[in-house]
C-alpha cells in the first residue's frame, strides 16, 4: 500500500524515529512533522543528563530528519477535519494528509497543591517534561540550590539523584511507603530508600504535599520544607485532547489496533499518546517499536508487516551506582510477546535472595523457567543478563543462584590439576607430559621448555611450569 | 647442516624463526632476536617443518581427464590446456568470463603478479581474494578515518608498554599467541560473547550478544562523552565529524546499550574509566568485531570512541586492527582486490590507473574497472553475466567462504576451474586443473606483517617433484596468452623492484625499500618512499598519523553510525545464535593444519560448544554428534559442552572440512561498503544427530 502524504504529529522520540525510518523502508511520498515545542527534536530521556550537569542541552538534539522531511517545530495542532483529511494548526497553517499519524506524545500529571502556581509561571516551580523544564531548573540560583522533588516514581528518582549529583539540596516527598513502589516489595524498596540515602537524598515518604506557599513545601504531618525549586514528577498523562475531538476513540490513550490504526484507518497513533494493550505507557522502547513497526507497516517492508504485538517491559533504572530492573509486569492484559506472555504454562516458581547488608536483592517469578516479573537491586551482571534473556523469551539457567550472583569456578591451582589438564594451551602440552619433563631431568622451566615447548608460545604459563618444576623437585604432588 | 632465517608460515604476526635442515631433518625454532615474537612460537609454528613434507603434497600438475579424474600431466600440457581453454571462453564470452581468487598467505611479489596479470593478461574486472573475508571492514572504516589503512600503525612491541588495551572481538591468545607476550603488562578489555582464553586473560570481559558489538562501542562513546572523559583539545585539533557520531551515540544511553547487548553498564563504566584513566591506552579489533554486515560501521564506532579519548595519531597510544592472514596486509596492498591498484591505489581514480599502466607498459584505458567482491564473485560463478572460468591461487573457498554448498556448487558448475596450491585442498579436489606450487621455505619474496613492517621470506630446501612458483605459473599461462614473457619476470626479486616503482608516490609505498636493505636486517615500515638520490634513504615509518592523519586536511573523520540488528536473529524455527571462529591448533580452512600430523592430533575435528542448560534442553550430549542447521543448510559437529558460554549462543569453529564444515550454515549477508560476510552471526537450531545414524 501507498502512504501518500504522511503527516506526524508531535515532535517528540517516536515522531522521529517514525520519520526517519519511514524514510529508511523507502517511503518516496511526502512527510510532514508538526513539533508544539519551538526546540529541534531531543532525547527527552536524557534530561537527567542535563539536570546533573553532564550533557548542555544542545547535546540531546536528535540527529536531522532525512531530507524531504518539513518539520515545523513550535507549530500545535488543534484541530483534525478527518472529512477533508486536514490538519489545522494553531498558527493557522493547514496540513493535508493521506495518513496522519499521532505520536503527541504525555503531558505532565499535576497535582492539586493549594498554593501552587501554574507549572510554567515561575521558574521556582515546574514539571519536568521537557527541555525547557530542565533549563528552568539550571537557571535556579546557585545560592538556593534547596530542591523538592514531589513524586517518587521513575522519573523522580532519577531527578532527585541527578540534583544531588549536581550539587543540589534534594529532599524527595512520595506518598507511597517507599519510592518505586508500584515497581518494588517492600524488602527491594527499602534497599533503594538507603541507596538513595546515601547519595544524600533526603526521603520523605508516606507523604502527601499540603501546601505550597513562596518557596515553602507544607506536607500533610505538618514538616515544612524549604524549595527554592519544586519539581514536580507526580506522572503523565496521554495527549489524547486532538483525538479526542476529532472523536476518535479513547480510553487512557488513544486507542490502536495491532496495526496501530485508531477507529478512523487513516490515523495511527504511536508512542505515549497510544493505547495498546502490550505496551507499558511512558516507556520509550514501545514507542520505538511502534515506530519501526509501522513505517514498516506503511511502506510493506518485511517481515515485521505483520504489525506490532508488543513490547517486554523492562523497568531499568537509570542513576549511576544504582542498578536496578524491574522486569515485565506492567501492561495489563498484554498478548503475544508482551509481558505476561508464557503466564498459566505451569505454575510458578519464585527465586529470592536477600543480602541487605551488601544492598543485594532478587525477586524472580518465573513460569516454565522464563521471568514472568522480577525485580533486581544491586546485582549487576544478573541484572544485564536476565533483561537479555526476558528480551529473548529464553529460560533462566538451571543454576538460578549462580546466574543470579554471578559466580563463575574459581581457576584451580597448580597441585589440584588432573594430570591430562593442558598447562600450556599455545603448544598443548599437558600437567602430565611436564610432570614427566621434571622426572626425566628437566630442573627448570627452559629445560622444561626444550623438551615440551610449553611456555613458548604466550608465555602466560611460565609461572605453573615453574611451580610444577618446584613441586617435582620437593616431591609434592604431581599426580 | 644449512640454516635461514625466515618467517613462520602461518598467521600475521610472522614470527621469526630459524630454519635449519640436516641430515633429511627440518628442524625449526623461534627467533630469540625477532621483537614481534621475543623467541615465541605456537604450537602451529614449532610444527611447520611438517608441511614440508606433508602427505598428499602436490608436486606434479593433475589435469581432470575424460574419465573425470584427476590424473598427472606435465607442466607444458597443463599449460598449454588452461590457456587454450581461456582464450575459448574469452572470445566467445568476453574477459570477464574469467575470474582469478587470490590470498592473503601468498607473497607480496605474487599478489602483485596476480593482480597485473588478471588486469593485463586476462584483461579482467572479475579478481578479489579471501583477504575480503579477513579484515577488510577495519580497512575499509580505517581508511575512511585516518585516510589510510595499516593494520597496526604502530611497531606491535609498541603495545607493552601501555597501561589498558582493548580487544574488541580479538582473540590473539588462540589465534596468534606470541602477541600475548606484548599484552602481559597492559591491563586487558576483551569483548567477545565468549569467555575465550583471552578473556580469561582480561582484567574486565564484557560478553555481548552476538552481533550487538556496534551497540557497545556507542553506548562506551556515549559514556565517555557524559563522564566527561572526552578528551576536548584533541577533537578540535585532530579530528572532523564528532557532532554528528555524538548525535548517534546520544541515543546509546547505558541503561538501553545494556538492553541491547546483555553487557552490565556498571563493566561499561568500568571499561570507559579504565581507557579514560590510562596515560598510554589502545583500542583493537578482530574478526569478532569485523566479520559483520555491519562491520564497518563496529570498527568505526570502535575508531570513534578511541578518538572521543584521544588515542590515535599519539605516541604510545592508538587504534588498530590485527590483521590475520600472513600476508593479509601485503596481500591487500598489491592489486589483487576487486578496486585497488598497487600501492594502495584506488582503481576507480585516474591518476593512480595511469601511474600504474604506465609503469606495466598499458594504456590505461585497457584497465578494466573494479569488478565483483569475493563472494559476489563467487555467488556469480556460471550464472548469467559471471565469470565461466577461475583461477584460484592459495585460497580454499570450499571450507572458507560463506554459505560453502551454493559456493561449492557454483565452483563445481565452471567451465574451467584451476587451482594452484601445494596441499590437495577440498577446492583443488573440484578443479580442472591442479597446479603444484612451492611454499614458504622453498621461495623467495617478502610479506608484509600486521604493524605494516616488510619482512623476507627465504628459501631453505628446493621444491619438491615439479612443483613451481606461483610467479612461474603466472609466467606460464600470461606467455601462452601472448604476452612478452618479460612483462611476467619469474624472479621474485625483480617482480619486487617492478612492485617498488608501481607503489612510489601510494599510500602503501614501498619505493624505498629494498631487498638489500631488508637483508641488512633494517626494520621497515612502510610508508618508506624512495629518497632523492645522493640523500640518506627514508627510515620507513613505524609510526603513522603523529603529525598529522593521511586525509588532506590532517584531520581524522569521525564516522556517524548507528546500532541496525545482524541480517539474521533468532526465531521460532532457528532459536540460536551461532558464532564461528578459530581454534589454536588450526589454521584458516585447515587445508594445510589438518595435514600435521600433531595438530590434528590437538583439534581433530569439527565440534559445537554449547551451554550445559541449552545441551540438556535439547537432548545434547557432552561428546555425541549435533546437527546444526541455519536457513542455508546444516552441518554435523561433536557437542562440548562449556559452562562459561551464553545460552542463547552456539560456537563453531570453521576450520574443518565435509559434513563439518560450520560455513554450511554460515550468512552470506554482506556488509553495503566492505563486501564483509557475516561469519560471526546467524540463527540456528541444533539437535542431537544420534538418530540420523550420523558419524563424525
Amino acid at each position: 500500500m501507498s502512504a501518500g502524504e504522511v503527516l506526524v504529529v508531535g515532535g517528540g522520540s517516536a515522531a522521529h524515529r517514525f520519520a526517519e525510518r519511514l524514510h529508511h523502508h523507502g517511503h518516496r511520498g511526502g512527510v510532514t512533522v508538526l513539533g508544539a515545542e519551538p526546540a529541534a527534536p531531543y532525547h527527552r530521556v536524557l534530561l537527567a543528563s542535563v539536570l546533573d550537569g553532564t550533557l548542555p542541552p544542545a547535546a540531546l538534539e536528535l540527529p536531522a530528519l532525512p531530507d524531504g522531511v518539513r518539520m515545523h517545530a513550535g507549530t500545535t495542532a488543534v484541530r483534525i477535519d478527518r472529512a477533508r483529511r486536514l490538519v489545522h494548526a494553531d498558527d493557522g497553517s493547514v496540513h493535508r494528509y493521506d495518513t496522519l499519524v499521532l505520536a503527541t506524545g504525555a503531558r505532565p500529571a499535576l497535582p492539586r497543591i493549594p498554593g501552587l502556581p501554574r507549572p510554567g509561571t515561575s521558574d521556582a516551580v515546574t514539571a519536568l517534561r521537557t527541555l525547557a523544564d530542565a533549563e528552568r531548573v539550571l537557571r535556579a540560583d546557585p545560592d538556593a540550590r534547596r530542591t523538592v522533588v514531589l513524586g517518587g516514581g521513575l522519573l523522580g528518582v532519577e531527578a532527585a539523584a541527578a540534583l544531588t549529583r549536581a550539587g543540589h539540596e534534594v529532599a524527595l516527598v512520595h506518598r507511597g511507603p517507599h519510592p518505586l513502589d508500584r515497581h518494588l516489595d517492600a524488602d527491594a524498596g527499602k534497599l533503594l530508600a538507603g541507596r538513595l540515602a546515601g547519595l544524600g537524598v533526603e526521603l520523605h515518604c508516606g507523604r502527601e504535599a499540603a501546601a505550597y506557599c513562596a518557596g515553602k513545601l507544607t506536607l500533610d504531618d505538618g514538616a515544612v520544607l524549604a524549595a527554592d525549586t519544586l519539581l514536580l514528577c507526580t506522572g503523565a498523562v496521554p495527549e489524547t485532547a486532538l483525538a479526542r475531538r476529532a472523536g476518535l476513540a479513547v480510553g487512557t490513550g488513544v486507542l490502536v489496533d495491532g496495526r496501530l490504526r485508531t477507529d478512523d484507518p487513516r490515523i495511527h497513533a504511536i508512542g505515549d499518546c497510544a493505547e495498546h494493550p502490550g505496551a507499558a505507557a511512558g516507556h520509550l522502547e514501545p514507542a520505538w517499536e511502534q515506530a519501526e513497526s509501522l513505517a514498516r507497516q506503511l511502506t510493506g517492508a518485511g517481515p515485521r508487516e505483520a504489525g506490532y504485538r508488543g513490547t517486554r517491559c523492562v523497568t531499568r533504572l537509570r542513576v549511576p551506582g544504582i542498578d536496578l530492573v524491574r522486569l515485565g509486569g506492567r501492561p495489563a492484559g498484554g498478548s503475544g510477546s508482551g509481558a505476561g506472555a508464557g503466564a498459566g504454562a505451569g505454575s510458578a516458581e519464585v527465586v529470592t535472595v536477600a543480602d541487605p547488608a551488601r544492598g543485594r536483592y532478587a525477586r524472580l517469578t518465573l513460569h516454565g523457567q522464563r521471568v514472568t516479573d522480577a525485580v533486581l537491586l544491586g546485582l549487576p551482571r544478573a541484572i544485564a543478563a536476565l533483561t537479555r534473556l526476558h528480551e529473548q523469551g529464553l529460560p533462566v539457567p538451571a543454576g538460578r543462584l549462580e546466574f543470579l550472583l554471578g559466580i563463575e569456578p574459581a581457576p584451580p591451582g597448580a597441585d589440584e590439576l588432573p594430570g591430562d589438564a593442558v598447562v600450556c594451551r599455545c603448544n598443548n602440552v599437558t600437567k602430565h607430559a611436564i610432570t614427566e619433563a621434571c622426572r626425566a631431568g628437566a630442573a627448570d622451566v627452559e629445560q622444561v621448555a626444550a623438551a615440551t615447548r610449553a611456555t613458548t608460545g604466550c608465555g602466560g604459563c611460565t609461572s605453573t611450569v615453574r611451580s610444577l618444576c618446584g613441586m617435582a623437585r620437593t616431591g609434592g604432588s604431581t599426580s | 647442516m644449512s640454516e635461514t632465517a625466515t618467517h613462520c608460515p602461518y598467521c600475521a604476526l610472522q614470527c621469526g624463526t630459524r630454519l635449519s635442515h640436516d641430515a633429511g631433518r627440518t628442524t625449526v625454532r623461534p627467533d630469540a632476536a625477532f621483537p614481534v615474537n621475543q623467541g615465541g612460537l605456537c604450537q602451529k609454528g614449532w610444527t611447520a617443518p611438517a608441511l614440508l613434507d606433508t602427505p598428499g603434497r602436490l608436486t606434479r600438475p593433475l589435469v581432470r581427464g575424460a574419465d573425470g579424474q584427476l590424473a598427472p600431466a606435465g607442466w607444458d600440457e597443463a599449460l598449454d590446456l588452461i590457456a587454450g581453454r581461456l582464450e575459448r571462453i574469452r572470445a566467445e564470452h568476453g574477459a570477464d568470463a574469467v575470474g582469478v581468487f587470490g590470498g592473503g598467505g601468498l607473497t607480496n611479489e605474487k599478489a602483485y603478479q596476480l593482480g597485473k596479470f588478471a588486469r593485463v593478461a586476462l584483461g579482467t574486472s572479475q579478481i578479489d581474494y579471501n583477504g575480503r573475508f579477513c579484515m577488510s571492514s577495519a580497512a575499509a572504516a580505517g581508511s575512511a578515518a585516518f585516510g589510510l589503512d595499516r593494520g597496526l600503525p604502530f611497531p606491535v612491541t609498541d603495545l607493552a608498554a601501555a597501561d589498558v588495551v582493548l580487544l574488541a572481538g580479538a582473540n590473539p591468545a588462540e589465534t596468534m599467541p606470541p602477541l600475548m607476550r606484548h599484552l602481559a603488562g597492559p591491563r586487558l578489555i576483551v569483548i567477545d560473547p565468549r569467555r575465550t582464553p583471552t578473556a580469561e586473560a582480561a582484567a574486565l570481559h564484557l560478553q555481548p550478544t552476538p552481533g550487538t558489538d556496534l551497540a557497545l562501542a556507542l553506548g562506551l562513546l556515549h559514556l565517555a562523552v557524559t563522564e566527561g572523559r572526552a578528551d576536548r583539545e584533541y577533537l578540535d585539533k585532530r579530528t572532523a565529524g564528532f557532532d554528528a557520531a555524538w548525535r548517534r551515540a546520544a541515543a546509546w544511553w547505558p541503561e538501553r546499550v545494556e538492553r541491547v547487548t546483555g553487557v552490565p553498564v556498571a563493566e561499561m563504566r568500568e571499561a570507559v574509566d579504565l581507557l579514560a584513566g590510562a596515560e598510554r591506552a589502545y583500542v583493537l579489533t578482530g574478526r569478532g568485531a569485523e566479520q559483520h554486515s555491519k562491520g564497518t560501521d563496529t570498527v568505526a564506532a570502535f575508531i570513534n570512541l578511541a578518538l572521543t579519548l584521544g588515542l590515535p595519531g599519539r605516541e604510545g597510544s592508538g587504534y588498530g586492527c590485527l590483521t590475520g592472514q600472513g600476508n593479509g596486509q601485503g596481500g591487500r596492498e598489491h592489486g589483487q582486490k576487486a578496486d585497488q591498484l598497487p600501492g594502495y591505489r584506488m582503481l576507480a581514480d585516474p591518476a593512480a590507473r595511469a601511474h600504474v599502466a604506465s609503469v606495466w607498459g598499458v594504456d590505461p584505458d585497457a584497465l578494466p574497472g573494479p569488478g565483483r567482491s569475493a563472494y559476489e564473485l563467487l555467488d556469480s560463478l556460471r550464472t548469467a553475466g559471471g565469470p565461466r572460468a577461475l583461477l584460484v591461487f592459495g585460497s580454499n573457498p570450499v571450507v572458507s567462504a560463506p554459505r560453502a554448498a551454493r559456493i561449492a556448487d557454483r565452483l563445481a558448475s565452471l567451465d574451467l576451474l584451476v587451482v594452484a596450491d601445494f596441499v590437495p585442498s577440498e577446492t583443488a579436489e573440484l578443479a580442472d586443473v591442479v597446479l603444484p606450487v612451492t611454499q614458504w621455505a622453498e621461495e623467495e619474496g617478502t610479506m608484509t606483517n600486521l604493524e605494516g613492517r616488510v619482512l623476507r621470506r627465504r628459501r631453505l630446501l628446493p621444491p619438491p617433484g615439479e612443483a613451481r612458483s606461483d610467479l612461474d605459473v603466472i609466467h606460464g599461462i600470461a606467455v601462452r596468452l601472448g604476452q612478452d614473457p618479460a612483462r611476467f619476470p619469474t624472479d621474485p626479486r625483480t617482480v619486487f623492484e617492478e612492485l617498488r616503482r608501481a607503489s612510489a608516490g601510494g599510500r602503501a609505498d614501498y619505493s624505498g625499500i629494498s631487498w638489500e636493505r631488508l637483508d641488512a636486517g633494517e626494520a621497515l615500515h612502510w610508508p618508506c618512499p624512495e629518497a632523492p638520490a645522493g640523500t640518506a634513504p627514508h627510515p620507513g615509518t613505524p609510526r603513522l598519523f603523529l603529525d598529522a592523519f593521511a586525509h588532506p586536511d590532517g584531520l581524522a573523520r569521525f564516522a556517524e553510525v548507528e546500532h541496525r540488528d545482524a541480517a539474521e536473529t533468532p526465531d521460532a524455527d532457528y532459536p540460536l545464535y551461532a558464532t564461528t571462529g578459530r581454534v589454536l591448533a588450526q589454521y584458516q580452512s585447515g587445508a594445510q593444519t589438518r595435514r600435521v600430523p600433531e595438530l590434528a592430533a590437538a583439534a581433530p575435528g569439527a565440534f559445537v560448544e554449547v551451554h550445559p542448560d541449552t545441551a540438556a534442553r535439547l537432548g545434547l550430549r557432552d561428546g555425541r554428534p549435533a546437527r546444526v542447521s541455519s536457513a542455508r543448510g546444516s552441518t554435523l559437529a561433536t557437542v562440548r559442552l562449556v559452562p562459561s558460554l551464553r545460552t542463547d549462543t552456539v560456537f563453531l569453529p570453521f576450520h574443518f572440512a565435509g559434513a563439518g564444515r560450520a560455513n554450511l550454515i554460515t550468512s552470506a549477508a554482506l556488509d553495503p561498503r566492505s563486501r564483509m560476510p557475516e561469519f560471526k552471526v546467524c540463527a540456528v537450531r541444533v539437535e542431537p544427530a544420534e538418530a540420523a545414524g550420523a558419524e563424525l
